[in-house]
């Protein structure tokens, strides 16, 4: 599936694909690519992936149910939740936003699933969850999932999605870079393999930690990767960037990132990379 | 003094920078240079020196004195190369068990299209993982600004320090301010939100030590903190599982 990206988004919500009014009982959306109009159930129907090749960005819940086997994942940590550590201003009411929004209690899921029959130790991060940003509970679940990981012998495959730190919790959520990234080399250390997935956006201090760190890093088509954020970088220079800069393509043809693979072929190329790796159904 | 006070200290071009502190507080020091790959980033220098009759490997950020100089050094924002040399240096460190001593001052690190298209988050996220490892004691100052994850990538240490004014942060208040209030000189209010200071990074256990700025640039200055650094390495060295140690140090924050 050739992905062409006629233009790139003007901003983050528009990127997200906007939803219409429901139409004859149905939530419909934008393609943020073609500005084709999709019904829900065909998005269903194609992993959420336009036919244009633009990727959706999707929940963790949804991710987990669409690349591991049905009813194996056992979810793991789930009541690590994010505090104030700082209790900086106004940070309560995000917390609890993000958690409306998402369902979830912290911007990641971490537990064991099955892919094609192989286990393997997982984490999902959640775009609706303050755009994936890495708390301390974030690290915390990572860390966790990584120690589980090495004692019991386990691959990791983790799916990022991240806007970077969580800054209200300053230090706290700085420290967690270095935290989980102890713990990604322990793993390593026993021999263990580490797939990352990058899905869009993957930047700033999860890019600069454990996105990076996989043995295998695969990257979903078109999606934004990087450190320093796109108009950062442009205020900071005062160039104009190349179209496809910071993008999957872009991290491939520098030299960081192993393979591209459309979602519609992800779960077939990690069993194939699990199996590789001595994994046995 | 506000936080916002010891940010603009912090920034001060008068403060004394890595090289004044390798000339006051180390002998013989011998530059080296490069990260083996593509270049020698001037931003980060590196290299051989004595403390005392102690070998040591020194690498720290340098911001530069003089405008033309500063230009030189891209004003202390390391690109990936200047990561990978300070790696390549401590790989080196670890292969002849001398320890290290980081100097870190920086705004952050580099942002621009080379940076990215070279590996900046690579670089930042390798230097987590393998300074995490290391089988020899390292010592990160932090002597100025300390700028997210450009900073911590030289700072994976088993003890931090910071002076007085040194900042350590997440992001700058300006950033943090021009997101949170949409205005940039909002900033005063976010630094004191981020809790960004040496006093707040030693209550959150971020760093082990403060360091006054009593006298800061004179040769006693220099002198005590040379003392103090020649202690703590006497002290390390006696450690049996410095890595592990090392872990735990930063496991701890979240749990
Ligand atoms: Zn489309």
């Amino acid at each position: 599936m050739a992905l062409r990206f006629t233009r790139k988004p003007e901003n983050e919500l528009e990127k997200e694909g906007r939803s219409l009014e429901p139409h004859a009982g149905e939530t419909e959306y934008v393609c943020p690519n073609c500005h084709r109009t999709l019904p829900e159930t065909t998005l269903d129907d194609n992993q959420w992936v336009c036919s244009c090749g633009h990727h959706f960005r999707i929940s963790a819940r949804r991710r987990i149910r669409m690349l591991t086997d049905e009813g194996s994942f056992s979810e793991l940590f789930a009541s690590i939740e994010s505090t104030d550590p700082l209790s900086f201003p106004g940070y309560q009411e995000k917390l609890e936003k993000a958690r409306k929004a998402s369902g979830e209690k912290e911007s990641v899921v971490t537990g064991t699933a099955r892919i094609d029959g192989m286990e393997a130790a997982i984490f999902v991060m959640s775009p609706e969850f303050m755009m994936g940003s890495m708390g301390a509970a974030t690290g915390e679940k990572i860390t966790l999932l990584f120690e589980y990981a090495t004692e019991r012998g386990l691959p990791v495959v983790g799916w990022t999605v991240s806007g970077g730190a969580r800054m209200q919790e300053g230090l706290m959520s700085l420290m967690q870079m270095a935290k989980t990234s102890g713990a990604v080399k322990r793993h390593s250390d026993r021999g263990l393999l580490y797939i990352t997935v990058l899905t869009d956006p993957t930047t700033g201090g999860v890019t600069a930690s454990f996105a990076m760190e996989g043995d295998i890093i695969v990257a979903e088509p078109g999606a934004t990767v990087g450190f320093a954020g796109r108009r950062v970088v442009e205020q900071t220079t005062m160039e104009s960037l190349p179209r496809d800069f910071q993008t999957s393509e872009f991290i491939l043809a520098h030299g960081f990132a192993d393979i591209i693979t459309p979602r519609g072929d992800e779960k077939r190329m990690i069993a194939e990379l699990l199996r590789f790796h001595g994994g046995q159904a | 003094m506000t936080a916002y006070d010891k940010v603009r200290t912090a920034r001060s071009t008068s403060r004394p920078t890595t090289q004044d502190y390798i000339a006051s507080m180390f002998t013989g020091f011998i530059e080296l240079h490069g990260d083996r790959r593509y270049r020698d980033d001037e931003a980060i220098i590196g290299g051989l020196a004595y403390l005392g009759d102690k070998p040591v490997t020194v690498i720290g950020i340098e911001k530069g004195h003089d405008t033309i100089e500063r230009m030189r050094r891209s004003f202390g924002a390391p690109e990936p190369e200047g990561y990978r040399k300070a790696l390549r240096l401590m790989k080196q460190a670890e292969k002849f068990r001398r320890p290290v001593v980081c100097f870190v001052d920086t705004s952050g690190a580099y942002c621009g299209i080379g940076a990215e298209e070279r590996g900046q988050g690579q670089a930042i996220a390798e230097n987590l993982m393998e300074m995490m490892a290391l089988r020899i004691p390292t010592v990160s100052i932090l002597i100025g600004e300390g700028g997210s994850g450009g900073a911590l990538a030289l700072a994976v240490s088993d003890k931090v320090w910071m002076l007085e004014n040194a900042v350590y942060s997440v992001i700058s208040p300006e950033g943090c301010a021009s997101i949170l209030y949409k205005d940039a000189s909002e900033a005063p209010k976010a630094a004191e939100s981020l809790r960004l200071t040496a006093e707040d990074a030693l209550s959150l256990g971020v760093a082990e030590r403060v360091i006054s700025e009593d006298g800061i640039g004179t040769e006693d200055f220099y002198g005590r903190l040379a003392e103090e650094l020649y202690g703590e390495l006497e002290a390390l060295g006696h450690e049996t599982d410095l890595p592990g140690t090392r872990y735990q140090r930063f496991r701890a924050f979240g749990r």
